[in-house]
Order: structure tokens, then sequence, then C-alpha cells
């Protein structure tokens, strides 16, 4: 117990800033000034594997660890889409997911907010779609904001996941 | 009978300076078989390749003393070969999978579909002829013939594709009484992508990026093994600072899972100290990683002909300097794990693999070692560099998650000590070389133990020198049907625990 407490003490808190919106990777205008007024600034991710190869999950992992620390932002990832304010979507949509993904996305309750993660999420990326894919996960459901990147660093998701939830920025372009 | 009749009638690998391969006819399938299974062979994949006219080619790999034989047999379309389920368990769900993605089925009882779903019908086969792209409705559900367990008080717990955390999508019908598993099963291949079909669209040359996005956590092993492949197939000798470096990379790749795992293992078992404690490791392993080699995942590093990039050597010494910290916390946080009884009572005794049924199923890599199968690629049938610098195989035989957490505990160590050692003769030179492919029909091998065991990558390429069939194997083939052993008796909430300490590959299983 005291080698647990002591290593505790010894290291002491490393989380870092986290990073400012970005309202280039907004896809459309969501209904932010109303998510925002039913949220405040708390926030629940429901983690949604529509396809990925596993890298974008390892990604999203490290958003929990002390560094990136989302729940000191008031973010956390909770384990039913009944309790989620968000999808946190990645791909690309295998054929086989379609249904299930479809199923979360309308079991998670209005006004809800989707994020596509990754290359794949954005556009099906490397496996594009075909017989066993669809491709990217606007294909299947609405996308407010994508991220791409094979994996996205924490950094970008953070920056992406923020902008869904934040109003865009006078005069920034959404894409 | 002896093997030895039959290596003398192998040709050889390109590439590989002990195996061959052999094809073979009729009945001597079986027979070959049935004598590597009696020396000791592990399966290390079963697999199909349609030619023409629902005819095909199957193709089983099987490791014999360090060994690969390539067995081969052609298939008359219409005609079932012999299933090789009764020698090698693991078997059952390969051939399963080679008759939903190319038509050509076994005599195996279990003719149940494996990686089909919906996406496609059971009159079509995918890698013989593509099926027509389909609207993304996505309506239809599903109708699995799960076996039923029947009983006073039993019932029936089902659970995914969508998990509550952040898992890879995968479904499990656990049939219980109270809180005991009485049975499990599995139902994967959600994530099919239609990998194989897909490797026949790309460029040898170029197909490494899909290769190393097959199963994200072990992107180096997949991108080794198939570059592995495209080289024995050019005749290419990688300039050896680009082989050194890989060793390198694939370490980190261990070390990466190993560290993560092992604080997802703690926070299943009520500690969440040693989460936060080893992900912030890995997160310092991660940002080292991406000063050395410009990623923290290390996708598209291995490319056919060497690596992609030539870390400084100051960031290199950097890169030493934090491995041998991390080294250093890891084993202060062992300790801790070790100290903590809530811990230790956790681990010990859950989702055990006794070494005698490990041995029957074929339970491969980490897992393997944990129930007292010493087997690694690194040292049993060492490529370069490991034919020089090898680990030590790290080896326990108690089979439950205390074992395999052992495993990971020394295995980290043990590729700390490795990267340290590549490094530091680390030789000079280019780091890639030009990889032309023959215009001619050739057959290529790739098999790498990576973090999870043997990742192997078997390539065939055209007359005019493109891919004609790449087939790519996880080892989690081999381990999924073990965990439904590992859970039998156990209860209910153990599960996450005991499926964290294999820690198994969906997208690498389902392609």
């Amino acid at each position: 117990m005291i080698k647990t407490l002591r290593t505790i003490a010894g290291i002491g808190i490393v989380s870092e800033a986290p990073p400012a919106q970005d309202d280039t990777l907004r896809v459309r205008e969501a209904l932010q000034q109303e998510v925002l007024a039913v949220l405040g600034r708390a926030l629940c991710i429901r983690q949604v594997d529509a396809g990925s190869c596993n890298g974008c999950e390892l990604e999203i992992h490290a958003l929990n660890n002390p560094i990136y620390n989302i729940e000191g932002l008031g973010i956390r990832f909770v384990a039913s889409p009944r309790h989620a304010d968000m999808l946190l979507v990645t791909g690309p949509v295998s054929r086989h997911m379609v249904t299930a993904l479809r199923r979360t996305y309308d079991a998670t309750p209005d006004p809800k907010l989707v994020v596509a993660v990754g290359n794949c999420g954005c556009d099906g990326g490397i496996f594009g779609a075909g017989y066993a894919t669809v491709g990217g996960v606007a294909e299947v459901i609405p996308v407010d904001v994508a991220v791409p990147g094979c994996p996205p660093s924490p950094e970008r998701l953070l920056q992406g996941i923020l902008t869904a939830i934040r109003v865009p920025k006078p005069g920034a372009d959404a894409t | 009978m002896s093997l030895q009749r039959w290596w003398e009638r192998a040709e050889s690998l390109p590439g590989r300076a002990a195996g061959g391969r052999l094809v073979v006819h009729g009945g001597e399938w079986l027979q070959v078989a049935t004598d590597a299974a009696a020396a000791g062979a592990q399966l290390l994949s079963l697999w199909v390749t349609p030619t023409v006219d629902g005819a095909g080619m199957a193709h089983v790999a099987l490791l014999i003393d360090g060994a690969v034989l390539l067995l081969e047999q052609m298939v008359a379309a219409g005609e079932r070969y012999r299933g090789l389920q009764q020698l090698f368990p693991a078997a059952a769900r390969m051939q399963r999978a080679a008759a939903d993605l190319c038509g050509i089925r076994c005599d195996a009882p279990d003719q149940r579909p494996w990686l089909r779903h919906t996406a496609w019908s059971a009159v079509e086969a995918p890698l013989a002829c593509p099926p027509a792209t389909r609207p993304a409705s996505g309506a239809a559900i599903d109708d699995y013939a799960f076996v039923r367990v029947a009983g006073d008080g039993v019932h029936e717990i089902a659970v995914g594709p969508v998990h509550a955390g952040i898992i890879e999508p995968g479904h499990f019908r656990f049939s219980v009484v109270g809180e005991k598993v009485l049975r499990l099963e599995q139902r994967l291949g959600y994530l099919h992508k239609g990998v194989e079909l897909r490797f026949t669209e790309l460029e040898p040359c170029d197909a490494h990026r899909l290769a190393a996005r097959i199963c994200g956590d072990s992107t180096v092993a997949y991108s080794w093994a198939y570059c592995q492949a495209v080289e024995a197939i050019a005749g290419v000798q990688v300039p050896l600072r680009a082989v050194w470096l890989r060793g390198v990379c694939l370490e980190l790749e261990r070390i990466q899972n190993h560290v993560g795992d092992l604080g997802a293992l703690g926070n299943d078992a009520g500690f969440a100290f040693g989460l936060a404690q080893l992900a912030r490791l890995k997160e310092e392993l991660l940002r080292a990683t991406e000063v050395a080699f410009g990623q923290r995942y290390l996708m598209d590093v291995v490319v056919p002909g060497g690596v992609s990039v030539d870390p400084a050597s100051a960031a290199l010494a950097a890169l030493v300097i934090e491995i041998g910290r991390i080294a250093v916390r890891v084993r202060e946080l062992r300790r801790i794990y070790d100290d903590h009884s809530g811990v230790r009572d956790r681990f010990a005794g859950a989702g055990v693999v006794l070494p005698e049924l490990a041995r029957q199923l074929g339970l491969t890599g980490l897992a393997g070692r944990a129930s007292l199968q010493a087997a690694d690629l690194r040292v049993d049938a060492p490529w370069a560099p490991y034919h020089v610098l090898g680990p030590v195989v790290a080896v326990r035989r108690d089979g439950d998650v205390a074992a395999r957490v052992a495993v990971r505990f020394d295995e980290v160590d043990e590729s700390c000590r490795l990267v340290a050692a590549f490094l530091s003769d680390l030789p000079d030179g280019a780091t890639s070389c030009t990889v032309t492919l023959p215009a001619a029909g050739r057959h290529g091998l790739g098999l790498i133990e990576g973090w999870r065991g043997p990742v192997l990558v078997a390539l065939q390429t055209t007359a005019a020198g493109r891919i004609q069939r790449c087939h790519v194997h996880d080892p989690s083939w081999q381990n999924w049907p073990v965990l439904e052993h590992a859970i039998v008796g156990n209860i209910v909430p153990d599960f996450p625990l005991i499926n964290k300490s294999f820690n198994l590959s969906y997208s690498g299983h389902d392609l």
C-alpha cells in the first residue's frame, strides 16, 4: 500500500491542457445551441467500432489516460447508447455492422451528435466500399464532425469532440 | 509413418531456409497431415484459393520443428476436401471461413457459415466471383444456429456485437446457471471488410498499406509478414540497417500492447491505479516512438525493401534511455501488482487453460506460453535479426490470468532489452532497396511472431506480377476457440478479465 501511495504522490498530476476547437473538422451545422443548453459542459460518449482495424480504438483509449484526462473536462465514455449524447464512430462501416450501428444511433436520445473517426470513418479509407463495406460512417448515419487520421492522435480526437460541442467561431467555414 | 518421405518430395519455399511446399493428391492430404500431427506439428493456417469454375486449391501451413510445411491439394468443382479438424481443432473455423469466401467445402460435420452473415448469400463466393455491390440497407438480420444448452435454471446471456467498453464488435452467447458459465459460444465476422479481395485490387508494392491496417495493434507484425512474402518473391536482400530497425519496431509494438493491456487488466481486477500508471507509461513510450519514427503506432514504417524512416541517432539514443526508464517503472509496478492481495485474488485461478488442453487445441502465442506451450518463432524459426539476437522465451504452466500477466511482464522486460540491444549495434548503411516483382506466377510466405503470436501472410502473384491471392492469418484464429473453454466454470463477471488476458483480435480474425 505504501508503495502505491508513494508512486501516486511521486508522479503528481500529469494532465495536459486540452487543444482548442478546430472548425475545419465540422461536417454540418448541428444543433449546437440546443445541445449546449441541454448538456451544459458535461458530455457522455458511446464509442462504436463499426469496422475499424482497432488502431483508432487504441488512440480513443488514450483519451482516458491521465495525460489527456478527458474526464477532467467533464466528458466520459458510457456503456450504453441510451446514456449517450454523442456517438464516436470508427469505420469503414462493414455491412455486417450496418444494422447494429443504425440501432445504436436510434437508441441514442435526441439531441445527439456523431463524430466519425479516422480516414476509414471519414470515407472508407483504404478499404473503400465493396461487397463487405459501405464506406464512411456518413453512409449510414448523419455525421456532425469528421476527424481524419490513421489513426488520429488523441489531441486531434479531443479537438474533434470539443468542436462538436461548441458553437462555431464567427467567420469559421464549415466544410 | 515418418515425415521424412514427405519432406523429400517437397519443393523449396522461396526466401525460407527451412521448409517446403508439397502438392499432394487424393488420400495423401490427410496422410501428410496425420503424420505431421503425430510429429507434433503446429497448425499455422488453413485456406483455399479459388481457381476456375468452382474448383480451387486447398492449402494448409504447418510448423514442424521450426520448418514450415505448406501442403496443397487441388479440389475439383463440387468435390469436398478432407477436413483436418480431428487433427487440429482450430482448423474447424478456418474451413468454414474458406467455404464462405471461396465456395469450396470440406467434409466436416459443422457446415454453418462463419464469416458470412448477410453481406452475401450462401451461393456466392466473394473470392471466386465478387458479389454485386448492394445498397447499404442492412435490414436483414443474421439467423445463426447457436448451440442451445437445456436444463433446469439454465438461461442465456447474449452480449454484443456492440460491447459496453471501447472494444471491437463480436457476439458472445453465454449459457449460465446462476452466475456460473456452462458454455460460451462466439459469433464473429462483424468486422469482415473483404480484405483478401481488396488485396487483389492493389499493386503488390503498395499493398503493404492494407496489410498494416488489418489489425491496428499489430501493424508492424502484419506489414513485416507481408513484406517478407513480397521480398521472397522478388528475391531481394533487405539492407541490414532496415532489418535491425524492423526488429526495433516489432519489439516496440510488443511493449506498447503489453503495457497497455497490463494496465487494463489491473483495472478489470478493480485496481484503477494500475491502469492510470501503465497508461501513462504507454503514452510516454508512444511519444518517444513518435520522436524517433515520426509516428505513435508505426503504420507503414515497414515497407517492401526496407523501412520508410531512418531515425536520427539522437532520437534513437533518447528512445533507448526512455525504454530503460520504462522497464524500471514496469518492474516497480509488477511488484505492486504481486503484493496486492485483491489483484492476486482476481488473477489466480481465473480462466485456466491447462497445458494438455492448450496442446490439444493448439493454443498459440503469448497465451500458449502461459500454458506451457514454449513456442516462439523468434527462437524456433528465427529470421533476421532474431537469428543473431533472440529473446529468452517466457513460459508459465498455470494457464490462468495470473500466468498470462506474468508472461506479459516478462516479455516487456525482454523486449526492452532487445530494443536496446538492436539499437546498440545498429548497422550503418541504406534503409531500403528497390523491389521489382518478376512477371511470373510465384508464391511467397511471410511469418512473424507478433505480440499475440504468429502472423502469417501467403502471397501468390499472377503471370503479370500482380496479386492473385493474398491470405493473411492472425493467431486469434487458434485462440478464440480456446477462450470458449477457458471461461467454462468461471463466473460471468470474470469474463472481461479473462477475455482481456487473451486480448484477441476481432479485425485480424474477421478480415
